[in-house]
């Protein structure tokens, strides 16, 4: 994988004989700003179902392993 | 020849916004309830949910910047910073990082770097590894904190010392607590502050290398914490060596500082803006809105000792709006009582009363601003004695009644016939030669003791300046 | 009773309001044939009650099935994304595409294949194995709404919803001979389709034509309050009418079109220009300087907002967690055996492109050359109306043809990619068949019609009039469906 990330690479610095000089960037291309939300609850899920997707619920949590370090 | 060191220490303060919901989603607000009730596809990052900022957050944010003096940004933007972590459900925090909401502001003594909005991490709870088939060691994930609105506050390395942090500390959590943006608790976590601390050869401009100290639960803590640190690096240099890039915990139990993590497993958090946000532009109704600003502590507090009240009174008043309320409420009732002499009342006998009187707040005390005004200008037109006035006091917190009927009720009022009080101070040099012949010889303190039979026989109601004067004109002094 | 099997979405729809077809016998005959899948188009097929469980509204589409591509979250029915690591998911809520479609009363036929998290221009990356094309079994239908394509193209539904990242429904449309729509950036929300690349995702139609594409778009458009970038198309979408192309011109960027594009894939671009000049459209050369960079740019920006979009599967709170043993390996054991490898190569290469030292040359680098392409397309549509070229410089390839270089894969969005970076609307309708150039069976060709941002009315205007002279026969692949 090492060797196709590699060649990938290669064909991405083909971007460098773009002239981007003074040019902003793009993260954007929807001409919006202000879309705030109100600051009204909606309603939560119901905590069964909030876990019924977990690979581990314990006692009403999402349970993880500890770091090895603290362990 | 030993090195004198100066300590340098920034802050970065962290302060859980009081809106109704989350960050990003509509969830609600809460503390101390069960885990994960206050969790939805959003919160949890389930797969294809997107982020939509709360408006009120934004307004409460630009509201601290507003306190803190800072520019506000024209434009502001949300960045991805990321870190995998169990309370980190996206492995990314949204955050502001290449343009916060606010920069360059001061607040006191202390520059403020910037202030962002960003959104809280979920709490993790260790476990023993108790039910678990491997038996080894867990961890809970609750997810109602996550996402909740946080706005850190970066200031410059302007701090000195544990106590000028503490008391800055109490300065900024006045004034945040005073735009009613934030409950700025503390121990439950709604307000949390680490310090960035390093130390330097007295007039040297060069920082040294310095360690992080994370998160403690009180400004008394944190003054304990960052003197300990700073006693441990000067004593590291001392001995030869180098303080190391860390980040410390402080036990306030024991007074020991335990190392977190060292800086070299420092992350890359390969931050980007978020694309599923656009730039929020403060509005001019937005920004006008920020702008309105109630009068803070800190010029609260300028102006009380313009008009005479003392530092230490004028600190506690306006650190305390409800205090600073009744504090004029007093003036305004009664516009002859000198600011100093009521601020001393407001923060010294009163304030001792309602804790003697089973810790009663302010909101729930019985005597109103007037009634105490009344009081204080009994004591400063002399109709009663300043102790008369304490018993005044004792009575009226207990239950409210009219200090003047207390006066009345329990003849309190100060003898103001001279015939009268001369009459006693006359009888009280003949009852008591002993300590007349002393003084007459010579040795004036013995004139307590007469002062005090007076004070005995009028039951305090005597005038001491007035005592005192009429004792030594019938000593011959 | 009503030829079901000849009927578009538009003309069932038809058949139901009128009467000759009732919704239920309508579901029936499309669960049946979904349920013939012989294209491994299908990951999960409804039945009655579960196709109709998110149902609660009535529109003009009522009662015409719609297969999903499995991107979009739908509550309770199993969304994996294609990817192992979503193994088993229910998700808790439904996508908003989806509940659109419900609103307006169309069931879900089934949720369709697609490249893991869709990653990929063949199909070949679903963890579940690869759909195939119905016009010939041994050739990919194109990606990442590979799925998608399939059933609409080997009739197993009527039509379906897919994404567009960088080509993903348009690429697998043109392979499989029908209409594929990805709309403005911002036109459709986004709310509950799982993410790829933030910035560049969009949700679109996979239809039999382009009317069918336009009522797909009719319903599914609009603002949503739960994605901050959604915008809406101003004035919404009817169905198009258009017979002629009179006044309007068409720019051809010679320049890109070249570059490895097969003989027969040119010949049927060629015909196409020639038939919009007897409709009365104006062919002209265009210059578009930066889109022979837009592959490059795309390769790093996609896989760097990629990167951190499937961060969050980590075993904690949904999906898979492959390994207990402690914090770290949750995560290694978890995404190193949940991902297929090309995700896992764009991920690596998105957290490469962002990593301190190299974001400048890489991520920031790529996001001002998406700004130069942008550029590029609003000095075009200041020229014409229309930006032209052939949806893939090929027809379908063959299964396992491309999986040994990823670069040459990436080559098939060579066409498809600069409008997804420069947000802009883009469709591709069927131009005929054409062999590939080492010789074989006669397969579909795409044309592609990009227009300015929010001119979806005006492009499906000039598609129908277009799609109406070309006269395409997709019988061929309706027939190559069913087991």
């Amino acid at each position: 994988m090492a060797g196709e990330l590699s060649s990938i690479l290669d064909h991405v610095d083909k971007l460098a004989e773009v002239d981007i000089e003074g040019v902003e960037p793009t993260s954007h291309v929807v001409p919006l700003e202000n879309v705030l939300r109100p600051d009204e609850p909606r309603p939560s899920l119901d905590r069964e179902v909030a876990l019924s997707q977990a690979p581990d619920p314990h006692d009403g949590a999402f349970r993880v392993p500890s770091p090895q370090a603290e362990s | 020849m030993s090195t004198e060191y100066d300590a340098v220490i920034g802050l970065e303060i962290h302060v859980q916004l009081s809106t109704k919901t989350k960050m990003f989603c509509g969830c609600e607000l809460s503390f101390g309830d069960e885990p994960n009730v206050h969790t939805c596809p959003i919160c949890l990052a389930h797969p294809g949910v997107l982020p939509v900022p709360n408006q009120t957050a934004f307004e409460y944010a630009l509201k601290i910047g507003a306190a803190l003096d800072c520019e506000l940004s024209p434009v502001s933007t949300f960045d991805r910073k990321n870190y995998f972590y169990p309370d980190n459900p996206k492995a990314y925090q949204i955050t502001q990082a290449a343009t916060p909401f606010a920069i360059d502001g001061r607040l006191g003594q202390v520059r403020i770097h910037h202030a962002h909005l960003e959104e809280d991490a979920a709490k993790t709870i260790h476990t023993g590894g108790a039910g678990r088939i491997k038996g080894s060691d867990a961890s809970l994930v609750d997810f109602n904190r996550g996402g909740t609105p946080l706005v850190e506050i970066v200031t410059e390395p302007d701090l000195r010392s544990g106590s000028e942090v503490r008391e800055w500390g109490q300065l900024l959590r006045a004034t945040i607590k005073q735009l009613g943006v934030s409950d700025v608790n503390m121990e439950e976590g709604s307000l949390r502050c680490d310090a960035n601390i390093s130390i330097r050869p007295v007039g040297s401009e060069t920082l040294g290398t310095k360690t992080e100290l994370k998160n403690m639960n009180s400004f008394r803590f944190i003054e304990r914490g960052i003197e300990a640190e700073i006693a441990r690096q000067k004593e590291v240099i001392a001995s030869g060596g180098a303080v190391e890039q860390e980040t410390l915990h402080f036990d306030p139990s024991t007074g020991e500082l335990h190392s977190l993590r060292s800086k070299e497993e420092a992350h890359d958090y390969r931050y980007l803006p978020e694309p599923d946000l656009v730039p929020v532009v403060p509005t001019q109704a937005m920004l006008e809105e920020a702008l309105k600003l109630p009068e803070l502590p800190a010029a609260r507090a300028a102006r009380y000792e313009g008009i005479g009240v003392g530092e230490q009174a004028a600190l506690l008043l306006s650190f305390e709006v409800d205090w600073a309320e009744y504090f004029e409420g007093v003036l305004a009732a009664d516009d002859s009582i000198e600011p100093r002499v009521a601020a001393n009342w407001v923060t010294g006998e009163f304030a001792a009363e309602l804790r003697k009187q089973d810790d009663q707040p302010l909101a729930e005390s019985k005597v109103d601003p007037a009634s105490l005004a009344k009081l204080i200008g009994l004591v400063a037109s002399k109709k009663i004695s300043h102790g008369a006035g304490k018993t005044v006091l004792e009575a009226i917190v207990a239950d409210g009644s009219d200090p003047e009927a207390v006066v009345a009720e329990q003849g309190l009022e100060q003898i103001s016939d001279s015939g009268e009080l001369e009459q006693i101070v006359i009888q009280a040099i003949e009852d008591n030669p002993k300590p007349a012949e002393q003084v007459r010889s010579g040795n004036e303190k013995a004139i307590g003791a007469l002062v005090g039979a007076v004070m005995k026989a009028t039951q305090g109601r005597a005038d001491g300046g007035e005592v005192n004067r009429l004792l030594r004109q019938h000593l011959g002094l | 009773m009503a030829d079901l099997m000849a009927a578009t979405g538009a003309q069932t729809a038809a058949l139901i309001s009128s009467g000759e077809a009732s919704a239920d016998e309508v579901l029936d005959f499309w669960l049946e044939r979904a349920s013939g899948d012989g294209l491994n188009g299908y990951l999960w097929t409804a039945d009655r009650e579960s196709a109709r469980a998110g149902v609660d509204g009535s529109g003009p589409l009522a009662g015409v099935p719609v297969a999903i591509k499995d991107i979009f979250c739908t509550e309770g029915v199993p969304t994996t994304a294609a990817s192992r690591i979503l193994e088993g998911y229910l998700p808790p809520y439904t996508a908003t595409a989806v509940a659109r479609l419900n609103a307006g009363g169309m069931p879900m036929l089934g949720k369709t294949n697609m490249d893991e998290f869709a990653m990929g221009s063949s199909n070949e990356n679903s963890a579940y194995g690869a759909s195939l094309n119905p016009w010939d079994r041994g050739r990919v239908p194109g990606g990442s709404s590979g799925g998608s394509a399939a059933v609409v193209a080997g009739g197993l539904a009527p039509w379906a919803l897919g994404t567009d990242t960088g080509g993903s429904i348009r690429q697998p449309a043109g392979f499989c001979g029908i209409v594929g729509l990805k709309p403005t950036y911002g036109a459709i929300s986004r709310f509950g389709m799982i993410a790829f690349a933030s910035s560049l995702d969009q949700c679109g139609p996979l239809t039999r034509d382009v009317t069918d594409a336009a009522l797909l778009l009719a319903t599914l458009q609009g603002r949503d309050q739960m994605d901050s970038t959604s915008v809406g198309i101003e004035g919404g979408i009817s169905a198009p009418g258009a017979e002629r192309l009179d006044g309007l011109t068409f720019g051809v960027p010679r320049g890109l079109i070249g570059q490895g594009i097969e003989a027969g894939v040119l010949a049927r671009f060629e015909e196409t220009l020639i038939k919009i000049a007897e409709l009365g459209g104006t062919i002209v050369d265009i210059e578009l300087p930066h889109a022979g960079h837009a592959i490059s740019a795309y390769y790093v920006l996609a896989p760097a907002e990629a990167s951190t979009n499937l961060s969050r599967y980590d075993g904690v709170r949904y999906g898979v967690r492959a390994s207990d043993e402690d914090l770290l390996s949750m995560y290694e054991v978890t995404r190193e055996e949940g991902f297929g490898p090309e995700v896992k190569r764009r991920i690596m290469l998105g957290t490469y492109a962002l990593s301190s030292g190299y974001y400048d040359a890489y991520y920031g680098r790529a996001q001002r050359v998406r700004t130069r392409i942008v550029e590029d397309f609003r000095n075009a549509f200041g020229q014409v109306d229309f930006v032209v070229t052939p949806t893939s410089p090929t027809v379908a390839f063959e299964l396992g043809e491309k999986t040994a270089d990823p670069w040459t894969m990436y080559q098939s969005d060579l066409f498809t990619v600069p409008m997804s970076l420069a947000g802009v609307p883009a469709i591709s309708i069927p131009a005929g068949l054409a062999q590939p150039d080492g010789g074989g069976p006669d397969l579909p060709v795409g044309f592609q019609i990009a227009a300015p941002a929010f001119a979806e009315q005006k492009l499906l205007e000039a598609s129908f009039a277009l799609e109406s002279a070309i006269g395409f026969d997709g019988s061929a692949g309706l027939e190559g469906g069913l087991r």
